[in-house]
């Protein structure tokens, strides 16, 4: 009992790292109908970005937690966010108009292009951080099994709860988010009624980019180490998320993060842990071959 | 003058849609432009926002050159489009798509626009948490006119409002074009394949063939000339 707890929220701060990420890849998806398979490297580009700025601060003898998370985490959301806005200009627009196959091809070149450069300017080595966010506090301290939750699973769970809620609010409730709902709906007409829909998209990119950066604050925070491939694995892992929610929407892509989570967790701790990509990948199949527009998505066929 | 399209050509791919189209809009007028399917209709109108973009020609709007104007830029301009097929947003409510016409409007005027549509569509009021896909298709128009009008257009573009509605939203429709035009004062440009309807309404008309204006005059002109009667009138509209 005490042990599964104890997956329950390793689970659920690896679900949201996984949410977080799988947020970007639904809303290009339902902007523009395409997977932007680089998003995972925005994502790793991210954690380098703190990376650098964490040892930017340790030169500067910075010493307040709260202060320099708050620094790496702006620094981070804003040059990730200028990395997205760049992808989706130099990929992506001069191809809009073209075959499905030609960005996505685009988006595979854009990923290969920034793990090299990552890798060439950064080096192949895994890079670690001092540590950051140290200890936790014990929930339970059940005989022979004491349930935790450290500090910086405290601080992932609440600022992906915050972040989401705020999101959601931004999407459902602001005139951005209507008009980028519009151009989701039918982008043709959104343009007839004024709204600048390159410029949405690329808000969309950005967007998809800050909520990527965040998490690649918390993973360098969370594991204190980062190298040029993570993005790739973690990229595919929250594009499973996106899937098993139902790409293109929204709540999905955060329930479907958690639950791929919660799933890895879970079967790392009771089955075998070298096997929970397999779990991971084999549940994208699963939702292919029997509900291929996930569990909150629309069915295609919809047409008004 | 409100609007005018001098010697306009337009391709979509390799169609050549428009050939030369001269059209002009007095502020204060309702004009028409009838035709058969496939002439270009649609494709003038839509050439008005530059998609296609004119190949040839000059568009001219409340004094101002926009031919080359951005789609997104032309709405700010104040023409307002109720699109064929109505192109509702229809996982959004019916309020939602109402705040999306005037994405580029001044949001001081946002409450008195509301309350003259819900004055002027009441089932809109009715219905307005409803998502839009839910309307039938004659409330559906309703709220994509409503919709063009709460950017407070200069000049409203309506595509074949009437189009596959029942007969009492067809009356409604031209009602409503009326109404708009004489106690509003709003110029209107009107694509229709209720030919006989249409030039009723209007001031002057336009007949379209084959991406070329083959025949203009007024709404009563058109309606006694034989080669309307026997192109458009007589087919089965009227």
């Amino acid at each position: 009992m005490a042990y599964a707890l104890q997956q329950l929220i390793n689970g659920l701060t690896l679900g949201s790292m996984y949410g977080l990420i799988a947020i970007g890849y639904t809303m290009v998806y339902g902007i523009i109908g395409m997977i932007n398979f680089a998003h995972g490297d925005i994502f790793m580009v991210s954690a380098f970005i703190a990376v650098t700025a964490f040892t930017i601060l340790a030169a500067a003898d910075v010493t307040s937690i709260p202060l320099a998370l708050t620094f790496v985490l702006i620094v981070s959301i804003f040059f990730t966010s200028a990395y997205g806005w760049a992808v989706e200009r130099t990929a992506y627009r001069p191809l809009r108009g073209s075959s499905r196959l030609a960005p996505l091809i685009s988006a595979i070149g854009m990923s290969i292009f920034l793990q090299n450069t990552v890798q060439l300017t950064q080096g192949a080595r895994v890079k670690p951080i001092p540590p950051v966010l140290e200890g936790g506090v014990v929930l339970w301290d059940a005989p022979g099994f004491a349930v935790q939750i450290g500090w910086s699973q405290i601080l992932i769970i609440v600022t992906t709860v915050i972040l989401m809620s705020a999101f959601t609010w931004m999407i459902t409730q602001t005139p951005f988010g209507r008009q980028q709902r519009a151009c989701e709906q039918d982008r043709k007409m959104a343009a007839l009624l004024g709204v600048n829909v390159d410029r949405t998209i690329s808000y969309t990119f950005m967007l998809g980019a800050a909520l990527a950066a965040v998490a690649g604050v918390m993973v360098t925070v969370y594991y204190g180490v980062v190298d040029f491939f993570i993005g790739f694995l973690a990229g595919i892992k929250a594009f499973t998320a996106a899937v098993l929610g139902g790409i293109g929407s929204l709540p999905g892509a955060m329930l479907g993060g958690l639950l791929i989570g919660l799933i890895e967790s879970f079967w790392s701790a009771y089955l075998w842990a070298e096997y929970k990509d397999v779990a991971t990948f084999g549940i994208l199949c699963l939702v292919l071959i029997l509900r291929p527009s996930g569990l909150l998505g629309r069915p295609e066929v919809e047409k008004v | 003058m409100m609007l005018s399209m001098e010697g306009v050509h337009a391709h979509y791919g390799h169609i050549h849609a428009l050939r030369g189209i001269d059209v002009e809009v007095q502020v204060g007028e309702i004009v028409t432009l009838i035709g058969a399917n496939g002439a270009g209709k649609s494709t003038l109108m839509m050439s008005l926002f530059g998609s296609p973009k004119a190949t040839a020609g000059r568009i001219v709007f409340d004094g101002e050159d926009i031919t080359r104007v951005p789609t997104h830029e032309i709405a700010r301009r104040g023409i307002a489009l109720v699109p064929e097929g109505r192109h509702i947003f229809p996982r959004m409510t019916v309020i939602e798509n109402l705040q999306l016409g005037t994405v580029h409007a001044d949001a001081a005027n946002y409450e008195a626009d509301i309350a003259r549509m819900f004055a002027m569509f009441p089932i809109l009021e009715e219905r307005q948490a409803q998502r839009a896909g839910t309307l039938s298709g004659g409330e559906q128009q309703m709220l994509a006119i409503g919709r063009a009008l709460m950017s407070r257009p200069k000049l409203l573009l309506l595509d074949e409002p009437s189009l596959g509605l029942a007969p009492i939203y067809i009356r409604r429709i031209f009602q409503i074009v009326k109404e708009l035009n004489r106690n509003h004062g709003m110029t209107i440009l009107l694509v229709e394949q209720n030919a006989n309807q249409a030039l009723r309404v209007a001031d002057r008309g336009y007949v379209l063939q084959h991406g070329e204006i083959t025949l203009a005059g007024t709404g009563a002109e058109l309606l006694a000339s034989p080669e309307v009667r026997a192109a458009y009138l007589e087919g089965g509209h009227a």
